[in-house]
């Protein structure tokens, strides 16, 4: 009898219910976002693509949004059926996207500056507190109440009471032209403009207040010792300091403002075709116009109208991917602080 | 990164007369304290006016009816909301403390990198796109309909990059010496993680998950044309049947000839920034317990 032992060299490879730990699990965790990332492209980009052939590069430089003519038969143009006359061109909302948001940038950055020094140099800590609370209810407050309170209480008030004292003052120069002229009923890029101020503010004034936090003492005591004014030394010594997480934060504010959808919708007047003659008047933006064309958009039986919605979505997409990868390297590059996300909470 | 070289400007500045630059200190800063107003002007102006119109016009059916046509209540929005965000809450904290965890615990070098812009970026992607690309794919493709799971998908995505992070930073957070304890008493590395880190990071990792429920409440964009709307209450499956929404309420109902739809607009929109400002409070009140608690500072 040959009486053998089984001795297992070799031990078996460990059952498949150990690999499942808490490191894989957290690490399929971790890839979802860059999944949901390439998902939205690859389906924007492929549900444009119709659009992107029939527009051509003219989408980008032509003016007039046309859906054509649903009620006759379509035809076909390169492959493509679309209804007869139909021509998009986005070159208004384009415009009209990157102004308001540079205006918000205009107004806040200033805005958020000030009360950046003044929360961190001037206000006893519980003081700061509150005003902290005061940034976070204003990032908190949903876009869509911000959009009812800008068309039906800042807007008519603007147009009532500023507007015409502003179109009054506004020297009658080239540069200045487009604040002459029909103030409106409170629906335009100003309103527009001030109501994503509001909005993006607390996204810059927090970064700026934790940055400035984080000045050095000492550096900012050799201004004193300089003999430096209060000011003078913020100006001089911390704003320097915190120069690129200053531009870091304003770039994401630019990004959260080029994306913002409810408010702009509501208070823009989001007028398709619109041309504006001054900034008193109703215009659109990209996204006010996916969220308020895709009902009409789908009354299109050869499907074009929509595509072009995707093609508009997907050029918004870009623009926000672009000035966020922006942003971020940029602060990444030169300082360990890293940035906020989305809003800034 | 410390430049010390003072701008030839701002001697400039110190050979001024101290009276005229005093004076100016004094200007800006009054100017600068204005700008205060910025963030507490609105801020009041907006819920102040708001809670005037609600009082105004309040009466409590608006709490237990549901929506008929342009008036009735607000009843199945509230609920859909409710759920919505229960819903969402749930599966974007799984998600999103699970990834926040790999991040800072074992997410080094280029991947790491990698894995936190992309969650960081898609945080920027502008919600109506993240809606849109959601109609397309889950509502029309996948033939969902207008739904609850499509609403939950496209908002739990836009959520979690919140927890992520917040889970993230209040992770590293941690002291290294308590790892270090645990190790030595020769704790498996999965068991400190659960037992001990994830502990000390908890208040830091709720109050992203009550920032990330009131980002959920307040979104329209997204869920205008994933979940729909409708006027019954909403119903637990996850396809083909739309669900009402606060937000909504206000969007559609704003510009309505009607009084009852106007104020059912306010309604919505006053509930919400109820909502939104008892959460925020809430994960100050929680940092303000842990602080008191806490064994650091």
């Amino acid at each position: 009898m040959n009486q053998s032992i089984a001795i297992d060299h070799n031990p078996s490879p460990r059952p498949a219910w150990r690999l499942i730990n808490i490191k894989s699990i957290s690490g399929v965790a971790a890839l979802i976002p860059i999944a949901a990332l390439i998902f939205t492209t690859v389906i924007l980009f492929i549900e444009a693509l119709p659009a992107i052939k029939y527009n051509g590069l003219g989408f980008l430089i032509h003016t007039g949004w046309r859906p054509g003519n649903f009620y006759v038969n379509p035809v076909t143009t390169n492959g493509i059926a679309h209804p007869i006359g139909a021509s998009y061109g986005a070159l208004p909302l384009i415009v009209g996207t990157i102004e308001s948001s540079v205006l918000a940038l205009i107004i806040a950055i200033p805005v958020s500056i000030g009360a950046a020094f003044v929360i961190v140099e001037k206000l006893p800590n519980q003081l700061s507190q509150t005003i902290g609370l005061f940034l976070e209810i204003l990032a908190g407050i949903p876009s869509v109440i911000f959009g009812l309170w800008g068309t039906l209480v800042l807007g008519p008030y603007l147009a009532r009471d500023i507007f015409p004292y502003i179109s009054h003052i506004a020297p009658n120069v080239i540069g200045f032209r487009f604040l002459k002229g029909n103030t409106g009923h409170g629906e335009g890029l100003l309103t527009s403009g001030i109501v994503l101020a509001i909005m993006i503010i607390p996204i810059i004034a927090s970064t700026s207040r934790d940055l400035l936090r984080q000045v050095p003492r000492f550096t900012r005591e050799g201004g004193k010792a300089l003999g430096f004014t209060d000011w003078e030394t913020n100006r001089w010594i911390s704003l320097p300091w915190i120069r690129t997480g200053l531009i870091g934060a304003s770039v994401l504010g630019l990004g959260r403002a080029l994306g913002e959808t409810m408010a702009v919708a509501m208070t823009s007047g989001a007028v398709l075709g619109a041309n504006p003659s001054n900034a008193f008047l109703p215009m659109t933006t990209i996204a006010a116009t996916i969220v308020s064309q895709l009902d009409s958009a789908l009354t299109d039986a050869t499907g074009l109208a929509t595509r072009t919605l995707a093609e508009s979505a997907l050029l918004l997409a870009v623009m926000a991917l672009v000035t966020n990868l922006a942003a971020r390297m940029l602060v990444r590059k030169v300082s360990s602080t890293a940035l906020p996300v989305g809003r800034g909470i | 990164m410390a430049n010390l070289v003072i701008d030839p400007l701002a001697l400039g500045c110190i050979a001024n007369t101290s009276k005229r630059r005093k004076i100016k200190n004094l200007f800006l800063w009054t100017l600068a304290s204005l700008s205060l107003l910025a963030i507490v002007g609105p801020a009041v102006w907006i819920i102040g006016q708001l809670f005037a119109k609600v009082a105004h016009g309040w009466r409590w059916s608006v709490l237990t009816q549901v929506g008929s046509g342009l008036g009735g209540g607000l009843k199945n929005e509230i609920f859909g909301s409710l759920l919505i965000v229960i819903v969402v809450t749930a599966i974007a904290g799984l998600i999103g403390i699970l990834s926040g965890m790999y991040l800072a615990e074992y997410a080094n070098g280029p991947l790491g990198g990698a894995l936190r812009t992309a969650s960081e970026v898609l945080a920027g992607i502008p919600s109506i796109v993240l809606g849109y690309v959601g109609y397309v794919a889950l509502v029309v493709h996948f033939q969902w309909g207008y739904s609850l799971g499509a609403g939950v998908l496209v908002l739990t995505v836009m959520v979690v990059p919140y927890i992520t992070k917040t889970t993230e930073v209040s992770l590293k957070q941690v002291p290294t010496s308590y790892k270090e304890g645990a190790a030595a008493l020769g704790i498996k590395n999965s068991l400190i993680l659960r037992r001990i880190v994830l502990k000390t990071a908890l208040p830091g990792i709720s109050t992203g998950m009550i920032i990330a429920t009131a980002i959920a409440v307040g979104e329209t964009a997204p869920l205008l044309y994933t979940a729909g709307y409708s006027q019954s209450l909403p119903s637990l499956s996850l396809t083909h049947h739309p669900v009402g929404y606060l937000t909504y309420a206000v969007w559609t109902f704003y510009n309505q000839p009607s009084a009852v739809a106007k104020q059912l607009s306010f309604d919505a929109a006053g509930i919400l920034v109820f909502a939104v400002v008892m959460l925020i409070i809430a994960s100050r009140v929680v940092v303000a317990m842990t602080q008191k608690h806490s064994e650091f500072q």
